[in-house]
């Protein structure tokens, strides 16, 4: 429990109004978009500067108080559900872009910047912020880094952890560290920016982040290719990478899931197709048209029954606007949805797409599957209602099956999701033991007490090796 | 208080709408309150929470919920948007009831909605005479919006510029039998509503004037009430339901092929919410209910898909008249209405410019400007912002509440842009 003296602390320096410990505020904050278990955390803060965010830690220190920072709460890993009366930092009040800086091609933020907001901001001088993920209309930069969010983008520019160039943050102990540089080449010290993308707040509280800018694309490209079968369309995808094409975007959506989306949308999709492929290819227009022309002949020469070119910049986001609304669509079918981003090497896209039709049939459950095909990873999402105990038992033991398959494809537990809590428990059949060992090691000597978002990656928090 | 497991109960009935909601935490980007607070306990999806915790039976009493839940402009950007269909106002309404019923009515509310909105003829008396003494407290700020504030520091008004009431509202100026016009097609009655009766009566006249010039026949009954948003805002379901059977009861006896309405708040109650929260309805109540509700209609959709409007579209004559559109969030979202009301203000022979944001919340949420002012304003801020971007002359929106709300905005930044429904700019067009 935090004491009524360490409230008044807090609210001494971040002001009453920014210290949140009613039981109703406490419920708001107790979960994220992950379907797990809610924790009600015992306080909440929104430190408005470094100087507050620097308090918040020194306080959780001194007073061995977990602490949880939470930006839009989005996380489908459990990343943001805190620890039982720990105190959860809040970043909307740090959302401030400091600088963008268009002659280096960098941009300086806190942490509660808004993705979208940045990507607009930057869009605005002509540079470009290509890491997408589903939630950037909401998401911070913040729970991005932390989380190393991918998006639609990542098979030609990357994920989060390709733009990150150094950031400020205190670690456990409240001190202020400085890592990476304004610079495209740093050679200094450890690479702890690297470290820290994709830490899931278990190893310091981020204060300012520098991004990597790059310059927009000219032109881009759209088309949909429709397949009687989906082994047609991994085909299709492995035949442009090797044809040493790499489209901004290379996604796939599976029989149910166009299904679901025209029932949703009456959008006129092909639902006999067994699945569609959503290209972009974007660059200098010469080379954009050129490889448009490859990418469509490829789809031809492979089996697709059809071919829609965008012409207009309407018929462009018609196109993308299936793709995105994917994900709506087979929400509205069930009350309960889980989200899953295990991912694999890309030629191994037909043996996962088969291998989630076969769990869907073995246990009797609904998985549509669309995704980025383009770098392997599959949303192979499930749809149940988690209040039949019978049947949500199903779904996690196909969840374990999906996660078991990625492994033995050569694969990984989470493409862009993180591991939160819900991949804790499953993180050493990926990486092994010793890997577990290393890094609960490294955390232990950086964060002795533990307060850093505990349970989160490494395992549970009471485990002695911790 | 009777005890929580029993609210919990109540709140059961909420259970499989509650249970859509998948967390993803999308409605943070649409909602106005949130871009103010960055609370999450002020967007749908923390409400949406608190009210599964009401059903789980976890608080000890519910006032937290309450006042949590209240503070919403149920301006619907959430459900517009929600990826899941999240049916939020129905669930925040039925909510509010639920709560309201379990923790009786405030007092002041009492009087408010009891003793006055439920009874029409009441309410009408007091208005008038309210109209006739506001002088003595207020004064014309003399400005384009024709507002007026407050003569002396009032706790009541605050620095709010109000538009004044009308000198004699609209219901006066019609027979007191009703009105009714022979037309040469179609037939519509018209569903004045409170605001334009009493703050606006002009977008009532030239709703008749717009008519009358396509031959639409029209009949107002006499004695129309409230639709009961207000009532039904402040979880008085009670009030409500007596608003509604006294409404029906009166167009039951017209005979019209469209009921319109030039207030998008009245459409979208009596289209969406009469049928949806009615107390209780009878199968017989139910069928009225819904059939009313197919044949209500936005006068500015009606207007340009069942009349033939093509008055000054594209002539230029705009006397150097540029207007910009607000959508009300209960035409665009809750109706999917944004087209019509520009086309009008193009009919008219206007220039129609588009403000940054036309279809972001203006922040009046009826009650939630009377008990979150600041918030409130804090919200139409942006708003007038948008608006003066555009250098426009005049501002158009369909909804009356909104025009309240913009006007307050308007002249608290001093600026020189007149208000007006598109009806309005319509009419003034046929009389030239």
């Amino acid at each position: 429990m935090i004491s009524q003296s360490i409230i008044t602390q807090l609210k001494e320096v971040l002001g009453s109004e920014n210290v949140l410990t009613e039981k109703e505020d406490m419920l708001t904050y107790s979960y994220d978009a992950a379907v797990l278990d809610a924790q009600m955390p015992g306080a909440v803060v929104i430190p408005a500067d470094t100087e507050g965010i620097g308090h918040v830690v020194k306080v959780c220190h001194e007073n061995r108080i977990p602490l949880t920072v939470r930006g839009a709460g989005t996380n489908l890993s459990g990343g943001t559900i805190p620890e039982g009366h720990g105190i959860v930092l809040l970043t909307g009040r740090l959302n401030k872009i400091i600088e963008i800086n268009e002659a280096d091609m960098y941009a300086v933020v806190q942490p509660g910047v808004v993705t979208a907001d940045l990507a607009a901001a930057v869009e605005a001088k002509g540079l470009f912020y290509p890491p997408d993920p589903g939630s950037q209309a909401v998401s911070t930069i913040g729970g991005n880094v932390a989380e190393n969010a991918g998006g639609l983008r990542g098979l030609k520019y990357g994920v989060t952890k390709d733009y990150v160039m150094g950031m400020r943050f205190f670690d456990a102990q409240g001190n202020y560290i400085k890592t990476g540089s304004r610079t495209v080449k740093c050679a200094t010290g450890y690479n702890i920016t690297g470290l820290m993308v994709g830490s899931e707040g278990t190893l310091g509280v981020l204060d300012e982040i520098t991004l990597k800018l790059i310059p927009a694309p000219q032109d881009r490209h759209s088309l949909v290719a429709v397949y009687d079968t989906i082994e047609q369309a991994s085909e299709t995808v492995a035949a442009i990478i090797a044809a040493r094409i790499v489209p901004a975007t290379l996604e796939i959506l599976d029989n149910f899931t166009i299904r679901a989306v025209e029932d949703f949308s009456k959008a006129g999709l092909p639902v006999e197709a067994a699945a569609l492929l959503l290209i972009e290819v974007d660059g200098h227009p010469a080379v954009v048209k050129e490889e448009g022309v490859k990418v469509e002949a490829l789809c031809k020469k492979l089996g697709a029954t059809s071919i829609n070119v965008a012409q207009t910049d309407a018929e462009r986001d018609k196109i993308w606007a299936a793709r995105r609304s994917a994900l709506s669509a087979l929400a509205k079918l069930k009350p309960t949805l889980v989200l899953e981003d295990a991912t694999v090497p890309r030629s191994k896209i037909p043996d996962m797409v088969k291998a989630l039709q076969d769990i869907a049939t073995t246990y009797k459950i609904d998985i549509g599957t669309f995704g980025h095909a383009g770098d392997g990873n599959l949303h192979p999402t499930i749809l149940t209602d988690k209040r039949n105990t019978e049947e949500f038992h199903r779904v996690e033991e196909a969840i374990e099956e999906i996660f078991d398959k990625a492994l033995a494809l050569g694969g990984t537990l989470s493409g862009e999701h993180g591991t939160g809590i819900a991949k804790a428990p499953f993180l050493e059949k990926e990486a092994g033991y010793s890997s577990i060992l290393f890094s609960r090691q490294l955390r232990g000597a950086l964060d002795p007490n533990n307060i850093l978002n505990p349970g989160k990656i490494t395992g549970v928090s009471s485990d002695t090796t911790n | 208080m009777a005890n929580m497991n029993e609210l919990a109960n109540l709140v059961k009935e909420l259970e499989e709408q509650l249970v859509t909601c998948i967390r993803c935490g999308m409605c943070q980007s649409v909602c106005p309150l949130f871009e103010q607070t960055r609370k999450e306990a002020d967007v749908a999806r923390g409400k949406l929470a608190l009210l599964t915790g009401l059903m789980e039976n976890i608080f000890t009493d519910p006032d937290g919920v309450n006042e949590r839940l209240n503070r919403c402009l149920l301006c619907g950007s959430c459900a517009a948007n929600c990826p899941s269909g999240v049916n939020v106002l129905e669930i925040f309404i039925k909510a509010r009831a639920i709560l309201t019923e379990y923790k009786g009515l405030s007092p002041a509310k009492q009087l408010i909605f009891k003793k006055m909105l439920a009874n029409p003829g009441t309410f009408d008396t007091l208005v008038a005479w309210a109209g006739k003494f506001q002088g003595l407290f207020a004064k014309d700020d003399a400005n384009a919006q024709g507002t007026s504030c407050a003569r002396l520091v009032s706790p009541l008004l605050a620095d709010r510029h109000f538009v004044p009431l009308a000198s004699t509202p609209f219901h006066k100026e019609i027979p007191e039998q009703g009105l009714k016009t022979k037309g040469t097609k179609l037939k519509a009655a018209i569903f004045t509503g409170c605001l334009i009766d009493k703050v606006f009566p002009n977008i009532a006249r030239s709703t008749i004037k717009a008519l009358d010039h396509h031959g639409v026949g029209v009949s107002i009954p006499s004695g129309q009430g409230c639709c009961g948003i207000p009532a039904l805002a402040s979880g008085d379901r009670e009030t409500f339901t007596r608003l509604v059977d006294h409404n029906l009861a009166l167009f039951d006896k017209e005979n019209f092929d469209v009921l319109v309405t030039a207030c998008a708040t009245c459409t979208s109650t009596i289209k969406k919410l009469w049928p949806s929260v009615y107390k209780d309805a009878s199968s017989g109540v139910k069928a009225r209910l819904e059939a009313l509700s197919k044949r209500t209609m936005d006068i500015n959709q009606f207007m340009v898909d069942h009349v033939d409007t093509k008055l000054g579209e594209s002539q230029g004559d705009s006397n150097g008249e540029t207007v910009t559109y607000h959508d009300p969030c209960h035409l665009k979202k809750s109706l999917g209405v944004s087209g019509q009301p520009r086309q009008m203000i193009k009919a008219a022979g206007k220039n129609l410019v588009e403000m940054s944001g036309s279809d972001k919340c203006c922040g009046m949420g009826g009650s939630f400007n009377v008990y979150h002012y600041d918030l409130s304003s804090a919200i139409g801020k942006l708003k007038q912002q948008n608006i003066s971007d555009t250098g426009c002359t005049t501002l158009s929106t369909g909804c009356p509440a909104c025009m309240m709300q913009i006007s307050d905005m308007l002249a608290k930044n001093n600026a020189n842009i007149r208000v007006r429904h598109p009806m309005e700019l319509y009419a003034e067009a046929l009389e030239k």
